[in-house]
């Protein structure tokens, strides 16, 4: 791929927009079983060193900056994209493990693991026959 | 399939799309823009088309120009959860997609260049020398 100015010098046109609304608020799946939830966000254009993810206190971040090289004397003309970063919060709920979180990405896609903490696993309760 | 003009010579296909934005009734294909995102732009040698579409393989892709238009088509797999697993939260795209955008007329189909990276499918279809804008002499 060329090299060239990156998309945020291109194809943005709300920089100057307060902080949340000028962050994309990327797609997700969210999906629980026994022990954990995994969630899947869709982060297209953000290389892998310009992905964050970070839990403050109940707080799940995401965050990803885009980076897409265009020619230097490319002219937009038309940007459905058109903010350079994106961000989502999730509210994680007292069972799940914070400290546990582990992450792949791969073609613009997330995937996080997030387990239930111990005392939150199912157990199974066996029922006595009296 | 949705048909966007978005070259200026296309001013009535352009104002035939406004017309359906402003329209009260959705379009029974879905809301616009469509899947995968899409931005455009030009060089005078070049026009440069990127789509927003993570989790794919270059190989499930497939790309055409042809008659003067670009077709970006695909299957976008869903995620499959495991046995037993609740979802909670289903906004990933899934199933076929197709996006079509009419070219300039000034553009060489043969000397067309597609990569992907980082979810983004990045297009370059060339444009023919003539159509350069050169400086003519004055005798």
């Amino acid at each position: 791929m060329r090299k060239g100015n990156t998309m945020s010098e291109k194809f943005i046109k709300r920089e100057n927009a307060s902080e949340e609304s000028a962050a994309m608020r990327p797609a997700v799946n969210v999906v629980e079983d026994a022990t954990g939830i995994t969630l899947y966000a869709d982060l297209p254009g953000v290389p892998k060193e310009k992905l964050s993810i970070h839990v403050e206190g109940d707080n799940l971040i995401l965050e990803g900056e885009l980076e897409i090289n265009s020619p230097p004397n490319m002219e937009a003309i038309h940007a459905e994209v058109d903010r350079s970063r994106y961000r989502r919060v999730f509210t994680l709920s007292r069972e799940l493990d914070g400290d546990k979180v582990s992450a792949g990405f791969r073609h613009g896609v997330l995937e996080l693991r997030i387990p239930k903490a111990e005392h939150a696993q199912p157990r199974r309760i066996v029922v006595q026959a009296t | 399939m949705h048909y966007r003009g978005i070259f200026p010579r296309d001013l009535f296909t352009e104002l035939e799309r406004l017309q359906r934005e402003f329209d009260s009734s959705p379009s029974i294909r879905g809301a616009a823009p469509g899947y995968p995102a899409m931005n455009v732009g030009t060089t005078p040698k070049s026009v440069e088309v990127y789509a927003f579409a993570p989790g794919m393989t270059p190989e499930e892709f497939d790309v055409q120009v042809e008659n003067g238009v670009l077709t970006i088509s695909g299957e976008c797999k869903d995620i499959v959860p495991p046995e037993g697993a609740t979802i909670h939260i289903g906004e990933h795209f899934s199933g076929r997609f197709r996006r079509v955008i009419s070219l300039p007329d000034d553009i060489e189909p043969n000397s067309t260049m597609a990569s992907y990276r980082d979810g983004v499918l990045h297009v370059c279809v060339a444009r023919r020398e003539a159509a350069q804008s050169r400086r003519i002499s004055v005798q």
